[in-house]
């Protein structure tokens, strides 16, 4: 074996090495580290466990934004129009938190069907929407595209909250 | 009267049709040996940026001047809005950012021209005409999909403002400093390619894609680095890096630059690696424009992503198949045509590289995946899906452990052959230290996260062995402190670069494992008066009062704090257009941050989270050591670029 062909051997072994860890690690983690996004009905339909973090989205049910005594736990309702889940929180919220407008939580759905959130995202502008929260209304089909956000109480959503 | 934006987009038109000339031009010349050909390129390279600026003048003209009649000042701009921000705003879009790459680009391509004498004349023709068609690309993007001098009539009487998360100091630096970092890329990505067209890496090959890789890597580090702290002051969670697509998107780059940097030494030293480098180059760019393109399309929710225009993201996709595909292609005819040069050991300085380019090259395939996959399963029609930080903690930083660990002891190695034994002889020293220091570590902080305390032990590892690697330079045993002193300052500047560098990587390793593994955080409706001790600071909070600020109103907190004064973070409201942003008030010290939060009214008090971050000030600073580090050895009178050292060609040497 020539000096060259040892060194090609030596590389192609580290490379083979390195990419089998990345891949083994890659693929321990892509089966249980994926956050799934998920709108309120499908929550409600597919019961994810406990210990499957997730992101659901839609938007803060009017009138549902309740806080603790000590005011560091916030609860509120997200809904897709037709469904809504109930999702608490500690922690600050957002500016851009308000009723009736979009928003998404990331966290656990907990054995009674409310998620617990460990973050609350609404960072983006009064106008503007996240990409997840649009997909989820027009799934629910009480909204489309470039409609107004409902202002007043959310149709649908006295039933459908679960508790 | 001429109409100075109309002007900008004249020019910007001349622009593309000349980069058209460039790329086509003196490609044809320099394969037909057609001398005039060839020398076109200068010229077209330099009049290509003159007219690219000019259009960014006539830019910034019609944003300070604030002509609502173009339509992208309308969209982004407002009377009011402080000159800064004016200024800035320009790149605080979609078509103002494309122009500020386009400018970056144009102004390599000039530089290359104007200082790339040394360079054979066919050679930079072919270069410069790479460069010409990646212009090619960049304008007609602009000409045709995100036009920045597009009018409206009639001329609205005000503008819809700029998003105040932008409308701050960071602006005027962090996308200047990471395009400039994308782009240099494109440099290393042109010589690449016409090397490949060449069939021949010439002897100023390396000497040449070192310089302008070690630049743009550096000014990507800045970029990066600023980007970071950016976030952490003004999005109000005291994070640093959140794994965000868009952050990644600058990452990938990062890293391919990065062993990119370290495989052209080799090219340099050695004349050896030289297909790899030039794959690796292709990789480099190829990475900085798929970064482009997700944070440009707007497949991705942030606060980069302006455009939501499917067809831009769908000219981008295209062009990036071209380029990379292309450029793949090319490689995998004339690659295996390269002479492959010297020999060397696995265990040699050499073999270390090999091995930092390795893991290097298996980090950045993991983020890329990590980034990709969401887009991928959601384009086939599975779940939607968002890949966190737990993945990335899981793929990636278990590849950093070796590579801190090859960090240390790679440079010890002399080239070609070494003794692992011997050195790690030479580091005992340094592991029994880093040693005795990982058992009190383990012994105080008894409880704290494991993944901190391993990042620690790493961290001191590499400090310990570059302060070794440096003495052992400067004979400090021989020499004593006097005499090493003395040597220090007549090191090779590349010498000090890379041990400023690698220290600056042990000491943001070591400010993301105190940060992230020790922080404290208290959370809780403060009224009047309370009082809340962190991390031996004691904040008594005294209210909000309402102040205005040029273009919005601030709800501004007071904190007492003992020992340190006041402290007033803020909630900004701005009209136009309606968003609210927090600035948090940050105490920084070398040992730590305090970080200070106000939110709304709630019930009897105000919402307030306070943070202490232990050593977080670290990160940036080790981020920047890191591109210090970079420019020290650019500085390197061998580096210099167009330096009248007319090195023979790089000799390589058997390895017997």
């Amino acid at each position: 074996m020539t000096p060259r062909k040892r060194r090609r051997l030596m590389i192609g072994i580290a490379g083979l090495a390195c990419l089998g860890a990345a891949a083994a690690l890659v693929l321990s983690s892509l089966g249980d580290q994926l956050v799934f996004f998920l709108s309120p009905t499908e929550i409600v339909a597919k019961a994810p466990p406990p210990n499957q973090r997730i992101r659901i989205g839609g938007l803060v049910e009017q009138g549902s934004v309740t806080r603790s005594e000590d005011g560091t736990t916030v609860a509120f309702n997200i809904t897709d129009l037709n469904t809504s889940v109930h999702v608490t929180y500690r922690g600050i919220l957002p500016a851009l938190f308000r009723e009736g407008q979009g928003v998404v939580a990331e966290g656990h759905r907990q054995p009674d069907g409310s998620v617990q959130a460990a973050e609350v995202l609404a960072k983006h502008d009064e106008t503007y929407m996240p990409k997840e929260v649009v997909d989820a209304l027009k799934a629910s089909g009480r909204w489309k595209e470039g409609d107004p956000l409902p202002t007043g109480p959310h149709p649908g959503t006295e039933a459908g909250v679960t508790q | 009267m001429i109409d100075i934006a109309e002007l900008g987009h004249f020019a910007l038109l001349l622009a593309f049709v000349v980069s058209i000339a460039q790329g086509t031009v003196p490609l044809v010349g320099a394969a037909r040996g057609h001398v005039p050909s060839i020398r076109l390129a200068d010229n077209a390279a330099v009049l290509q940026f003159v007219l690219v600026a000019i259009a960014m003048a006539a830019l910034v003209h019609a944003y300070v001047t604030s002509d609502f009649s173009v339509l992208n000042v309308f969209e982004n701009s407002h009377s009011k809005k402080p000159m800064l921000y004016k200024v800035t705003g320009v790149w605080g879009n979609h078509e103002g950012s494309l122009l500020l790459w386009a400018f970056m680009l144009t102004l390599f391509g000039a530089m290359v021209a104007l200082f790339g004498r040394n360079l054979p004349e066919t050679f930079r023709a072919r270069v410069l005409s790479v460069q010409g068609l990646v212009g090619v690309g960049f304008l007609a993007f602009m000409v045709f999909t995100s036009n920045p001098f597009t009018r409206i009539d009639p001329a609205p009487l005000e503008g819809n403002g700029l998003n105040p998360i932008l409308q701050d100091p960071g602006l005027a630096f962090h996308p200047p400093f990471l395009y400039a970092g994308y782009v240099g890329i494109s440099i290393a990505f042109s010589f690449a390619v016409a090397a490949l067209i060449e069939g021949r890496v010439p002897p100023s090959w390396a000497r040449w894609v070192r310089p302008w890789t070690l630049a743009a890597w550096a000014m990507l580090t800045i970029g990066i680095t600023g980007g970071s702290y950016w976030a952490y002051y003004e999005l109000g969670w005291g994070g640093f890096w959140f794994w965000d697509p868009v952050e990644n998107a600058s990452l990938m780059p990062w890293l391919a630059a990065t062993a990119l940097l370290h495989s052209a030494i080799v090219v340099e030293k050695r004349d050896t690696l030289k297909s790899w480098t030039i794959l690796l180059a292709i990789v480099a760019f190829s990475l900085s424009l798929l970064g482009t393109f997700l944070v440009r399309s707007g497949v991705l929710t942030s606060v980069h992503a302006f455009a939501n225009d499917p067809t831009r993201g769908f000219f981008i996709l295209v062009f990036l198949l071209a380029v990379t595909g292309g450029a793949l292609a090319l490689y995998a005819v004339r690659a295996p045509a390269l002479k492959p040069g010297g020999l060397f050991q696995t265990v040699s300085r050499e073999g270390a590289l090999v091995l930092n380019n390795l893991l290097l090259a298996t980090a950045t395939a993991t983020v890329l995946l990590g980034t990709l996959y969401p887009l991928i399963l959601d384009v086939v029609g599975g779940a939607k899906v968002s890949v966190g930080p737990p993945y990335y903690n899981s793929t990636f930083m278990p590849l950093m452990v070796p590579l801190l660990v090859a960090l240390g002891i790679g440079p010890l190695l002399p080239w070609k052959r070494g003794d692992l034994a011997g050195v790690l002889g030479r580091l005992k020293f340094v592991a029994a230290a880093t040693a005795l220091v990982a058992v009190l570590v383990f012994w105080l902080m008894a409880g704290g996260p494991l993944l901190s305390l391993i990042a620690f032990v790493f961290a001191f590892f590499l400090a310990g062995s570059v302060i070794v690697e440096v003495l052992e330079r400067v004979q400090y045993r021989r020499l004593g402190l006097a005499g090493a002193v003395r040597r220090l300052f007549t090191l090779p500047r590349g010498a000090i670069g890379m041990a400023l560098a690698h220290m600056g990587v042990a000491v943001s390793v070591f400010g993301i494992a105190a940060a992230t593994g020790f922080s404290e955080e208290h959370l809780g409706i403060m009224k009047v008066g309370d009082t809340v001790e962190i991390a031996g600071y004691e904040l008594t909070f005294r209210g909000v009062e309402t102040v205005p600020g040029p273009n919005y109103t601030a709800a501004r907190g007071r904190f007492e704090v003992a020992g340190v004064g006041i402290m007033s973070p803020e909630t900004r409201r701005f009209q136009t257009p309606p968003m609210e942003t927090t600035e948090a008030a940050i105490h920084p010290t070398v040992l730590g941050d305090l970080y200070v939060v106000v939110g709304e009214q709630t019930g009897p008090g105000h919402a307030v989270r306070i943070y202490w971050k232990p050593f977080v000030m670290w990160i940036w600073a080790g981020g920047l050591l890191m591109a210090a580090g970079g420019f020290f050895s650019l500085s390197d009178r061998r580096l210099r670029v167009g330096a009248p050292v007319r090195r023979a060609a790089a000799q390589p040497q058997a390895a017997e």
